[in-house]
């Protein structure tokens, strides 16, 4: 009986391996930068190149970091959630308009909608790199220190938004 | 190059010979156009300029770049990939590169923004000791599960040596096979 039991155990085993294995997101790298100070950046603003806006600014406050662009085409399907969430005034989002012109982002906020608080540049992705955006969208939560607490990779969904982002945003603000 | 006012010269004054041209104002700018119109894809041609301005600096990013994932295209690597992610974290490791940083500093700097995913050779610790051990875990398994396998195996095919007895009833076998072959 052992004969058959031995390699039926093994098949077992690896069966829940692969089954493990397919069911990941290879795209979805989870961030170092989890629970990590926020890397600091100071940028232009979208609307007012003159004005700028340093990360610092925000210590004190939970806040999004969301990143976009206008030639981003996922950025599209998380968008009217991001208006929403702005009009319910549950967080400040700000946007990083990322490797972006600046018409051509203007142009977008005008049809879509603008949900950011505001939007900093970054045209050469340097913002980006530091906080380790490698597709747009990415959305990051980061809290009253200035802490990064969560990273979603890829479009914000209702689920991510209420499994996640929502009762995570209310336990940092509590 | 403006070339109205040689051009106009010349109407006023037409050469009837080759000679003329030379002694003519007209005539001696328009050999001087004629010499800067054909020597000048000559000084075109020079040996083509590199990619990068310093060749050194650039084998040493592909060098390092090349143990490094692109995160956009996962199978490629940074040397190799040509996406525009992929593009901006080459011109990151040149400009750090250029200020003297060294391979292992600008690693950690990719790995403190993009993670272990970024090197195509994981380090070894505590997460990957499965990683780097596994395949000889599983090599020294195999050869322990043979070793007890093929010891059990000569155990069985093993003839314990015959019994006296045994061996007088062979013999009287053998010598009644013989008798009747006789």
């Amino acid at each position: 009986m052992t004969r058959f039991l031995l390699p039926l155990a093994a098949f077992i085993v690896l069966v829940g391996f692969l089954a493990v294995g397919l069911n990941l997101k290879p795209r979805e790298v989870p961030s170092p930068l989890i629970g990590k100070p926020a890397p600091v950046f100071q940028s232009q603003l979208l609307h007012e190149p003159e004005r700028m806006l340093a990360s610092q600014d925000n210590l004190g406050k939970v806040w999004l970091l969301n990143v976009w662009a206008s030639w981003c085409v996922s950025c599209r399907e998380e968008h009217p959630l991001l208006v929403e969430l702005a009009r319910s005034g549950i967080v400040p989002i700000y946007g990083l308009n990322y490797k972006d012109k600046r018409d051509l982002a203007l142009q977008w906020l005008n049809q879509y909608g603008d949900p950011y608080t505001v939007s900093v540049v970054d045209p050469e992705g340097r913002i980006g790199i530091d906080y380790g955006v490698y597709g747009v969208p990415e959305t990051y939560v980061i809290d009253k220190n200035g802490v990064i607490r969560h990273k979603q990779i890829g479009p914000v969904t209702v689920e991510s938004l209420e499994k996640k982002i929502l009762p995570l945003i209310k336990e940092l603000q509590g | 190059m403006n070339l109205a006012l040689p051009f106009a010269l010349l109407k006023n004054s037409y050469p009837q010979k080759i000679s003329d041209l030379r002694n003519t104002f007209a005539g001696k700018q328009l050999i001087l156009l004629l010499a800067f119109v054909l020597l000048s894809p000559l000084s075109w041609a020079k040996e083509a300029a590199p990619v990068a301005e310093d060749p050194v600096l650039e084998r040493r990013m592909i060098a390092l770049s090349e143990d490094l994932r692109c995160l956009v295209c996962q199978n490629e690597s940074l040397a190799g990939s040509r996406a525009d992610f992929a593009n901006d974290l080459r011109r990151e490791i040149r400009e750090q590169m250029q200020a003297n940083k060294s391979d292992r500093e600008i690693i950690d700097f990719l790995v403190a923004r993009y993670g272990d995913f970024v090197l195509y050779r994981p380090p070894v610790k505590p997460a990957t000791y499965l990683l780097w051990g596994g395949p000889f875990a599983f090599l020294l398994t195999g050869a322990g599960i043979l070793f007890f396998y093929l010891k059990r195996r000569r155990k069985q095919v093993e003839e314990p040596p015959l019994t006296e007895e045994q061996h007088r009833h062979a013999e009287a076998l053998l010598k009644e096979d013989k008798g009747n072959n006789a």
